[in-house]
């Protein structure tokens, strides 16, 4: 800035020394940083725009790769999903049927049967069930590897472990505890031998059992992913903060709830909207635990899973209408959430 | 420091369990895919890859008598071949599509001239053969071959496809189209196909009654009993006897209570019987576009929900372990061919009945086919000569079928040839020297096949599907349930309405 400053300062006395000379004679401070600004304009534009110009291409270079990147994978598709979805357009066998316009006769179908908002549901519940145990074991974790006065052993190897359920190829997870589950599994015959139930059961005909084993295996596979984020954004916060807590006599419970937490509020509000998109798309867990069946009775079935169920006779019509569906819901959730925690601080700032 | 040698520690681990994994799975690979195997033909590839072994346990009397007989068969094959003029081909590349090895196997073994030059390519005479092989699971085989066979048109000479394999229960699918071509397009005619069974012509004739496929081999299924239940339940082992138990499905279900009452299940699930029941139908599952149920599926569902109300059975899928658990004793019966009873229900395990020669072969209440592969000349094929001669020799050769039956341990698509088979008195260890071959033949030629339809493999799995949910009391009614296979029925096939 300083420096700035002094090598704009003989441009400003050379070619305008007679307005600065009114200006200091009428002593008005405003005047004065006006006149400085209009000189700063007028040198840039004689050599310097060129320059900044020039600069301003490598940025638009630099920009090329995402933008075509995007534009292939992403707008493109998503253009076309929106367009697909007013056709009808399917393989019958080895025939193909349309594509016919038919307005929004898909999206009509959607949603007079009903089902779509069952297996929201069914995609909330199953989310939630992963969620929970998730946030709350990656908080508990987080503040127990980034508290220096604990000094955990070998902290960095638990960090490892934690997060080396996330390697494991979700449909190999699910097999695993599809077999692991099953009704002669080595579950139900360790539960029969100590007692506790009197005949195997079936883990797999039961909603609440498959549904919480989804949860189940979402929180495991993901809480080490949170707990990376979360103890980053916790280390991130003045160390003197809490030193200077403990002065005052704060016990850790209060240093969590009232130091941590507030701080941690925009890395929570990003693990939030990160999960639930990701939960939303939620499929292969319960396609490989249910056979993709969603049994029983369509009580695990989620939303992509259903669109995944047009693919089979390549009905880009209804699986299309279905995904755009998705979006709008994924667009007003992440909305719903943003105002609730996040736009608030933001509405502060600018009111500050 | 420390942390990179824990780092590495890792690593290290983690690709040694991988690599463990990787090795793990070649061992167990036919394990493996009969796991998984949703589809009876999947088995029909353990049948080939354990063909080997098999054969060599399996040997007896008749295998030894034959090796002459397949040498000389050979030797006339050979002679055939030279005389085959393929003047009519044009290309130079044989493209063959299929879901497994089997196919391969056969035709290395069986086939006169054909040479294996590596895994996916092999040479007859100056033709390259190109094995496309992707497998059946999620679809994959049939997505694949759709691609393909869309763009035959417009495909270089090399990349058509010439030849490609078909399953039974969506064999119509392609046959009823002009992508697949009438076998007597490529030289065959109704004389060289007068000896195979009429259930494997059923299948691959379309619409106009045009038989558009051939196969080498027949899968009539018939009941497979527990011996040793049967003596204590029943009072008797003796097929004959256990005939009268199970004569049709009501004497069937009684004996299924008494069974239950001595401590075991009549059948490991549920989804046992269904192709009995689904094979016996009498009217197609789509008329138009309206998708029916059949009297005989309907009382595949009475029955079975009392059978599982009474816990008679299980609902498990096939090819789980909790359906595998009556290899070993403590279920009754079992519904399949010769390759279910000779290669996948645990023979050579110990403790397991088959390793034991308890099981008995009896026809059941009702016949039925299980698994089954179909050759088709794919519309568009540049080399319709060799096409329609391997067709011509792998299904109509009665020699090479005999050598195929002993070899591999088949049930050959050929009448006359597994007439002389069974009057050559083979009899099988794992049915305690029973001869089942006569059942075989019976069950072949009684079977009726006249009500297929292209939607069968969807509604067939769909209709299971939905079933299982009635049967485990998740739907209250069955009415409920056809609601769920309404849906999953216009999902897969939005033109379709259940009625």
């Amino acid at each position: 800035m300083c420096r700035g400053n002094r090598s704009q300062q003989p441009v400003i006395s050379e070619e305008n020394i007679k307005e600065k000379e009114e200006s200091v004679l009428s002593n008005q401070s405003s005047e004065v940083s006006q006149a400085r600004m209009e000189a700063t304009y007028n040198s840039a534009n004689g050599r310097g725009n060129k320059n900044v110009v020039k600069y301003n291409r490598w940025g638009y270079f630099f920009l090329i790769p995402f933008i075509v990147v995007y534009i292939i994978f992403q707008l493109i598709p998503l253009v076309s999903t929106v367009y697909n979805s007013f056709y009808e357009n399917y393989m019958s066998g080895l025939k193909q049927i349309g594509p016919n316009f038919v307005g929004i006769e898909n999206y009509k179908q959607l949603f007079v049967s009903g089902d779509i908002w069952i297996y929201f549901k069914n995609t909330m519940i199953m989310w939630i069930l992963g969620f929970l145990p998730q946030i709350f074991f990656s908080l508990l974790l987080g503040s127990w590897f980034s508290d220096n006065r604990l000094k955990l052993r070998a902290a960095g190897f638990f960090k490892t472990v934690i997060y080396l359920p996330n390697l494991i190829m979700a449909s190999a997870f699910s097999m695993l505890f599809f077999t692991l589950f099953a009704d002669s599994g080595p579950v139900n015959s360790i539960l029969m031998q100590m007692g506790i139930l009197s005949e195997p059961f079936s883990f797999m005909s039961n909603a609440t059992s498959v549904r919480s084993l989804v949860g189940f295996m979402n929180f495991i596979m993901w809480f080490g992913n949170t707990t990376i984020l979360l103890m980053a954004g916790m280390l991130g916060i003045d160390p003197g903060l809490f030193e200077a807590a403990e002065i005052d006599g704060c016990t850790s419970t209060q240093k969590f709830f009232l130091i941590t937490l507030p701080i941690l509020k925009p890395i929570l509000l990003f693990v939030l909207v990160t999960s639930l998109i990701g939960g939303l798309q939620m499929f292969d867990v319960p396609q490989i635990l249910t056979n993709g069946t969603g049994d029983p009775m369509r009580s695990s079935m989620t939303l992509i899973m259903y669109l995944n169920k047009h693919l089979f006779s390549k009905n880009y019509g209804m699986a299309g209408a279905l995904s755009v569906l998705l979006f709008i819901i994924t667009g007003i959730l992440s909305l719903i959430i943003f105002n609730f925690s996040g736009n608030k601080e933001a509405i502060n700032r600018k009111a500050r | 420091m420390k942390k990179k040698i824990v780092s590495a520690f890792l690593c290290t681990t983690m690709v040694a369990s991988m690599l463990a994994g990787c090795q793990g799975a070649a061992q167990q690979a036919t394990d493996a895919a009969s796991d998984t195997a949703s589809q009876a033909t999947e088995a029909v590839a353990d049948t080939a890859q354990q063909a080997a072994d098999a054969a060599t346990q399996t040997a007896d009397a008749a295998t030894q008598t034959a090796d002459a007989a397949a040498d000389t068969a050979q030797q006339a094959a050979d002679a055939a071949s030279e005389a085959l003029d393929l003047s009519a081909d044009t290309g130079k590349v044989l493209n063959i599509y299929c879901w497994n090895e089997e196919f391969k196997s056969r035709l290395t073994d069986h086939y006169p001239g054909y040479e294996e030059v590596d895994a996916t390519h092999g040479k007859i005479g100056d033709v390259d053969v190109v094995w496309n092989i992707t497998p059946s699971d999620d679809n994959a085989y049939q997505n694949n071959l759709d691609e393909h066979l869309l763009a035959q048109a417009d495909a270089a000479e090399d990349e058509k496809i010439d030849l490609f394999l078909v399953e039974a229960d969506y064999a119509l699918k392609y046959v009823d189209t002009d992508y697949t071509l009438p076998v007597a397009d490529l030289g065959i005619t109704d004389a060289d196909t007068a000896d195979q069974y009429q259930y494997t012509k059923d299948i691959v004739t379309d619409s106009n009654g045009v038989l558009k496929g051939v196969s080498w081999q027949g899968c009539p299924g018939i009941m497979f009993y527990n011996r040793d239940i049967a003596a204590e339940v029943l009072g008797s082992e003796e097929p004959d006897d256990v005939q009268e138990f199970v004569k049709d499905w009501a004497t069937f279900n009684e004996t299924a209570t008494k069974i239950k009452e001595a401590g075991y299940n009549v059948t490991s699930t549920t989804n046992d019987t269904y192709r009995v029941y689904s094979n016996n139908v009498s009217s197609k599952w789509v008329d138009g576009n309206t998708v029916h149920i059949d009297e005989n599926i309907k009382k595949w569902v009475d029955d079975s929900k009392v059978l599982v109300d009474a816990k008679e059975t299980t609902t498990a899928e096939l090819w789980s372990d909790d359906w595998k658990k009556g290899f070993y004793g403590d279920v009754f019966a079992y519904f399949g061919p010769a390759w279910l009873v000779n290669f996948c229900m645990a023979d050579g395990e110990e403790g397991s009945v088959a390793t034991n020669g308890r099981w008995g072969g009896v026809v059941g209440p009702q016949s039925f086919f299980w698994g089954g592969t179909w050759i088709c000349g794919a519309n568009g094929t540049d080399n319709p000569a060799l096409v329609g001669d391997i067709m011509r020799q792998l299904t109509c050769n009665a020699d090479i079928m005999k050598d195929i039956v002993e070899k591999d341990d088949d049930f050959a698509n050929n009448k006359t040839a597994m007439a002389q088979m069974a009057e050559s008195g083979y009899t099988s260890r794992i049915l305690g020297g029973q001869n089942p071959l006569p059942m075989y033949m019976e069950g072949a030629e009684k079977i009726d096949l006249s009500n297929l339809s292209e939607y069968d493999q969807g509604c067939n799995e769909e209709f299971q599907n939905a079933m299982k949910n009635y049967f485990d009391g998740n739907a209250a009614t069955y009415e409920d349930a056809l609601e769920l296979f309404k849906k999953a029925i216009t999902e897969k096939y939005p033109e379709l309405t259940v009625e």
